[in-house]
């Protein structure tokens, strides 16, 4: 593969990242809480999916209906069930009740579903691997470019919600200033509730896409929670759009290392992750919570 | 904060004094909701509002201006006055009334809380208590950290407010300032009030024996009805 | 100051002295184990001390340096690498075993610059992901045939009994021996420091505790120890398989015995670790609802029941067994002790 090429494929897999990394940030960044059941969560998105197309033969374009108001409602309980007596509990909680949450959920899925890995790659029928050839021997999948397209829409969605509704500004105040926020009206907890449905939202369309762009099984969760992260780290820029280019950067990393060795996907992605976590504590000092409050906060 | 018992009636400017740490801004806090009390009673026109949570008594006409002013930096002026508007209060301020009250934010609407100055943001914490048409406003040391002249300002500004029917109850460190605006005087000292009474039967010298504890005597408390 | 009452600063109360009486006499009842106990007893005690291990030095990150790791199975699965490679090249077994356990811990050196310098949310996923790209690396060592992985074959020179002793002696002794370390740690200038960073690393700090100093060490402690317990684990099951010494899953078994046994409390870590040793026996083989128990149990617990079930006990009756904290005797009154129990907050670090 062309270098070229390896860079236009690394980008459509950055529209996936950005996918799923940004409801992670989303939820760090008016929360603080990282929550480790975040792969795990998408896992359950997928199956929820899979069981509506296989099983109840809805439509893959009707059953989203049905997955994403699922998912945000999950999230709601969550955040009020779980996340909102972490989070009261100090900065190391959260991250022990969502690493045994997702213990839990990986599991059940095991035990209701089995162990095979399953793909819906198949219910979408041609989109799965039709391709625009654009010549020299490259080929953009039409189902890479929508989800890149999905993913700058989503973000630009919640890039204007954030910063012209009114619960966006709550979000926003709330992130900032949790106490204040209370101060001049807004509920708190509520606005919580809300951050993590609509949250739990954008795990709901990575989980859909991810279960038509490759096979997924009950113990995906992890793979899916650390390449999140490493996207929303990787891309600290200081908007929205800092998970897109991070995105982009691990998916291009992961497609170079690709094609030096059968492992070296990973590895790659592992590494610049690192060296860029590295270089970003040395040279600027700031980390994930910075960049994630700077990327709530500014509107544009 | 020990204890402290008193009332408060519709229209009275009550002038909270007393040394850093005597407790102003907890109390203050405690009447906002955003301090919970490990014992005691808060009541809203008779009605209990201990359990009520801070953003609830927004709702009910109890508006904090907090100490350091506490802006969302990161939005805008206009932003941090919609974000309180949402209260639907009904009530003369509006976002219109707020630029009018304080002229100088109507060129600033735009700029990032963060960007302003001193005064600027005073006037911005205070307007944005203001957009929930508050019933009772407490104003936690609002020339903390402000120019003399920005000061004057703010209260001028807040001249308006004193002569109408609001009832305020204000933290304010310059005794002379707190004696000319208020009605009422309340001097607080390690937690507790040791001095409660008429703005304009106290003297200087009352306020500066209560403020350094130098005459524990507590004159009587509680003369209004239930705010 | 007033001289009017003597007080005296109490290390150790009756109590804990007789449990350290105790803990020395069972001590040498261990022993003495593979001379007087059944095979399967041997092999089932091994595994505890594994256990016992890992919950300890989990247990010290977490709860005495606040540091929360999801990626420990680096280290376990490090350990046991170097073991398999340095009995390859030509090292006793058993020496090779510690010896691995000893160069993770100096690899882990460098990493801790790196690592510590994140935020706990970032230090947690961090670390899994070092482990992840630990276990790829490893991989790539054509030794490690992938997933089919390597066996320790050095072992075979033994006689299977003989095997199982030898095992057995070492998991007592480096148990013995890490344990004793974390312990003393704790009652060192260092303990005291961690239980400053525990209440308020900013107040810490600007009184002068080396607060990155201090964890350093834990760091670098807790690596040498789940090494340790990796090759140990390496020792009773002969097969290195990358998959399953890198998994998350002994993240989630430290996890599960310290926040049960009692985060920050060194006797919940023991408690812990033999509770999960038990439920593992029982309920094991029951396969997915075990693990999914496990989980959940973490979760309930560190919702409802954050100071672990040592917490319960030790609320329930005032026990401190180790004597790690210490005590003010008032001149001819009641020791009052101050230790970490009079806070009345919950110890979970980070609040």
């Amino acid at each position: 593969m062309t270098l070229i090429n390896a860079l236009i494929q690394g980008t459509l897999l950055g529209g996936y990242y950005a996918i799923i990394a940004c409801g992670l940030s989303f939820m760090f960044g008016v929360m603080r809480i990282i929550n480790l059941a975040h792969g795990s969560l998408a896992v359950v998105a997928a199956f929820l999916f899979w069981a509506a197309v296989e099983r109840m033969e809805m439509s893959p374009l009707l059953a989203p209906l049905l997955v994403v108001p699922a998912m945000a409602a999950i999230g709601w309980l969550l955040q009020r069930g779980i996340l909102e007596r972490s989070a009261r509990a100090g900065t190391l909680v959260p991250i022990l009740s969502t690493f045994g949450l997702a213990i839990v959920i990986e599991n059940l899925l095991f035990q209701y579903f089995g162990a095979d890995t399953r793909s819906l790659a198949p219910a979408i029928g041609d989109l799965s691997f039709e391709s625009w050839g654009i010549g020299g021997g490259i080929y953009i999948g039409k189902l890479a470019i929508l989800i890149l397209v999905a993913a700058i829409l989503l973000l630009g969605g919640l890039q204007v919600f954030l910063t012209h509704t009114q619960i966006g500004r709550e979000i926003r105040a709330t992130a900032e200033d949790p106490d204040t926020a209370e101060l001049v009206g807004v509920n708190s907890r509520a606005v919580n509730a809300v951050a993590t449905a609509i949250a739990m939202a954008t795990v709901a369309i990575a989980g859909m896409f991810l279960s038509v762009r490759a096979a997924f099984d009950p113990y995906a969760g992890p793979m899916q929670l650390i390449f999140a992260f490493e996207a929303a780290v990787i891309g600290g820029a200081g908007s929205l759009w800092g998970t897109l280019i991070g995105g982009i950067v691990l998916g291009i990393a992961q497609t170079i290392g690709a094609q030096i060795h059968p492992l070296g996907f990973l590895i790659a992605g592992h590494s610049v992750f690192l060296v860029i976590l590295f270089v970003r504590l040395y040279l600027t000092g700031p980390g994930l919570a910075t960049f994630v409050r700077a990327m709530i906060r500014r509107p544009a | 904060m020990r204890e402290a018992t008193f009332g408060i009636a519709e229209g009275e400017i009550v002038a909270l004094i007393g040394a850093n740490g005597a407790g102003k801004t907890t109390l203050l806090r405690a009447i906002a909701g955003a301090h919970h009390p490990s014992a005691g009673i808060v009541r809203l026109d008779g009605t209990d509002v201990t359990q009520v949570p801070a953003h609830r008594r927004v709702a009910m006409g109890i508006a904090l201006v907090p100490e350091g002013r506490r802006l969302f930096t990161t939005m805008s002026v206009e932003e941090n006055l919609r974000i309180a508007g949402s209260g639907s209060r009904n009530g003369e301020w509006s976002m219109e009334r707020i630029f009018e009250a304080f002229p100088m934010l109507r060129a600033r609407r735009k700029a990032r809380a963060g960007d302003l100055s001193g005064g600027e943001q005073q006037a911005t914490a205070i307007g944005r208590a203001l957009m929930s048409n508050p019933r009772v406003l407490l104003l936690d040391e609002v020339s903390l950290g402000l120019s003399p002249l920005a000061v004057e300002q703010v209260y001028q500004s807040l001249q308006t407010l004193m002569t109408g029917k609001s009832t305020i109850v204000l933290v304010e460190q310059d005794l002379n300032r707190a004696l000319r605006v208020a009605t009422r005087v309340i001097c607080m000292l390690e937690g507790r009030i040791v001095m409660d009474g008429e703005a304009r039967s106290t003297t200087r010298e009352q306020v500066t024996q209560a403020y350094f504890g130098l005459e524990r005597r507590r004159t009587a408390v509680g003369t209004g009805t239930s705010a | 100051m007033s001289t009017r009452t003597d007080i005296t600063v109490q290390r150790w109360t009756s109590l804990s002295a007789g449990v350290a009486a105790g803990v020395a006499v069972l001590a040498v009842i261990l022993a003495v184990g593979p001379i007087v106990m059944s095979a399967n007893a041997i092999d089932k005690l091994t595994t505890l001390f594994i256990y016992v291990i890992l919950a300890v030095m989990w247990n010290a990150l977490a709860g005495y340096a606040g540091l929360i790791s999801v990626g420990q199975q680096a280290f376990f699965g490090v350990g046991a690498y170097f073991a398999i490679r340095l009995s390859e090249s030509g090292v006793n077994v058993y020496l090779a075993l510690v010896l691995a356990a000893m160069l993770t811990g100096v690899l882990s050196l460098p990493v801790s610059v790196f690592m510590l310098r994140l935020r706990a949310g970032e230090f947690a996923i961090g670390m899994w992901v070092v482990s992840e790209l630990t276990r790829l690396l490893v991989n790539l060592d054509p030794l490690i045939q992938g997933d089919t992985g390597r066996s320790l074959i050095a072992l075979s020179s033994y006689s299977t009994s003989d095997r199982r002793a030898f095992t057995y002696w070492l998991a007592l002794l480096s148990l013995g021996a890490l344990v004793g370390l974390v312990f003393f740690l704790l009652r060192s200038r260092i303990g005291s420091a961690m239980q400053a960073i525990r209440d308020n690393e900013e107040a810490a700090k600007s009184i002068g505790v080396k607060v990155l100093a201090a964890k350093r060490v834990i760091f670098v402690l807790a690596a040498v120890g789940c090494a340790m317990a990796g090759t140990l684990w390496l020792a009773t099951s002969t097969t290195f398989q990358p998959r399953s010494f890198f998994s998350i899953q002994w993240t989630a078994y430290m996890l599960f015995m310290v926040l049960v046994g009692g985060i920050g409390r060194f006797e919940g870590a023991i408690l812990g670790a033999i509770l999960f040793f038990l439920l593992e026996s029982w309920f094991g083989a029951t396969g997915v609802w075990y693990l999914i128990g496990l989980g959940l149990a973490a979760l309930l617990f560190s919702l409802f029941l954050p100071r672990g079930l040592w917490g319960v006990i030790e609320d329930r009756f005032r026990l401190e067994l180790l004597p790690v904290g210490y005590r003010l005797r008032m001149g001819g009154g009641q020791a009052r002790q101050s230790t970490d129990k009079q806070r009345t907050a919950s110890p979970t670090p980070g609040a």
